[in-house]
């Protein structure tokens, strides 16, 4: 387990203009930011993110960002229903909205090209951060993506995950079954399948903590090095 | 500034909560890679100055006996969990059975690589224990099982999950967050996140 060294400058709060808030999936949207002082991130990094209501009450947040090194910050998020920040990020925020940020931040969960081949596994929306090192990929870095949903309908970044024909990707539903999918959890089988098709030297994986669980140790059992692991579980 | 449209879920009188965090039901797993999975017949602990060492079992740390705690606890995420019972030997206990000589610095190991840095005073003159139960029962794997180290006045990441040994050191040796872009100390309530805060 070793990490890069800290970077210098403080770490403060920042207001950031929202550009525009896509719908990804009608759950998930991507919120992109405008920040002038903002200084190029790493993929798989994250901010923190500050709402303030007008009694002075506030609410912050961890999110990773979605968007690769050369782009400017964009955050990937899911909402949960009963959640306190996520549905106001989700359904209210507008373009030209101001929400204060700070980061980029972590210096674990990072990739970079000199990391050589790799293996990213997503479940839900811990496919944000895994999208943003997705985009980094080089050709003496080649990346597989396998990418666990519950349906078709809440597969973020589809279009981008089909049209990327330099990575193995593979898409897997868990409650329905599709013509353009594969149906059912993401199992012992398909991680060697991946394993054998990429030759990964490293594996991310994020998502709920269930699912980084079960993949996760389902990984250790087929003899992968844990220190070739690096996890981020979230809820 | 307040943000457009905001309003935050209904403010309640409830105990004091570390600015930034909210308050869970859960309690959320984190964790940087995958978890370790140890029989309590294998687990064992080696508390070090260096020169003096001892080695812990399950037995020979239970026969120092146990406590209950029951506290708050804050993880830098920005949840936190009110009023939660854990069960352990408190560390000071441990230091004392050892016979190890008070440096200023501790070194905190897990089973797997992880490591996490606190001054030697947090871990005697405070709450920290060596833990063993939560709720009542076992302590699971995910959750650093069979024993993690619970530091609760500091941000969790602090209270290592599979403690494997604690090294007390003339000199400071940041652990694996603290290299990584997190707070040197971890106090919750001075929102000491991240290394500049």
């Amino acid at each position: 387990m070793t990490t890069p060294p800290t970077p210098p400058g403080k770490l403060g709060w920042r207001r950031a203009k929202v550009r525009e808030n896509k719908d990804e999936t009608g759950s998930a949207h991507t919120v992109f930011l405008d920040d002038e002082h903002w200084q190029a991130h790493e993929a798989g990094q994250h901010i923190d993110v500050r709402l303030t209501a007008p009694d002075g009450y506030q609410a912050s947040r961890s999110y990773s960002l979605s968007s690769g090194p050369g782009e400017g910050p964009a955050i990937t998020v899911e909402r949960v229903d009963d959640g306190e920040v996520s549905p106001y990020l989700v359904d209210a925020l507008e373009p030209s909205d101001e929400i204060e940020i700070r980061g980029p931040i972590g210096g674990y969960f990072v990739w970079r090209p000199d990391m050589g081949p790799t293996l990213l596994i997503g479940g839900g929306s811990g496919i944000a951060p895994l999208r943003a090192i997705w985009q980094a990929r080089t050709d003496a870095a080649p990346m597989g993506v396998i990418y666990s949903s519950q349906t078709a309908q809440r597969v973020i970044f589809a279009e981008e995950l089909t049209q990327a024909r330099d990575m193995y990707v593979r898409v897997h539903l868990t409650r329905e079954e599709h013509a353009d999918y594969r149906h059912g959890r993401v199992g012992v089988s398909d991680l060697s399948e991946a394993i054998e098709a990429v030759k990964p030297q490293l594996i991310y994986v994020c998502g709920p903590t269930a699912f980084v669980e079960s993949v996760s140790q389902n990984l250790v059992g087929m003899g992968i090095d844990p220190r070739a692991l690096r996890t981020e579980r979230f809820g | 500034m307040a943000t457009r449209g905001f309003q935050g879920r209904p403010r309640t009188e409830s105990a004091a909560v570390p600015p930034g965090q909210y308050v869970t039901d859960d309690f959320p797993v984190l964790t940087a890679g995958p978890t370790e999975y140890i029989d309590e017949a294998d687990w064992k602990m080696t508390i070090t100055d260096g020169t003096t060492s001892k080695t812990y079992d399950w037995q020979s740390l239970h026969a120092l006996g146990t406590v209950d705690l029951v506290t708050d606890f804050h993880c830098v995420t920005h949840w936190t969990k009110l009023g939660s019972t854990w069960t352990g030997v408190p560390v000071a206990k441990v230091f004392e059975d050892a016979g190890v000589e008070e440096f200023e610095h501790a070194l905190v190991k897990s089973y797997g690589g992880y490591t996490t840095n606190l001054p030697t005073e947090d871990l005697l003159e405070h709450d920290a224990m060596i833990a063993v139960a939560f709720e009542g029962d076992d302590l699971t794997p995910a959750h650093g099982g069979p024993v993690r180290l619970f530091v609760p006045h500091l941000y969790l990441w602090k209270s290592a999950k599979w403690l494997s040994e604690i090294r007390f050191t003339d000199d400071e040796e940041p652990g694996f967050w603290e290299r990584a872009g997190y707070h040197n100390y971890g106090d919750p309530w001075r929102e000491q996140r991240y290394y500049s805060d």
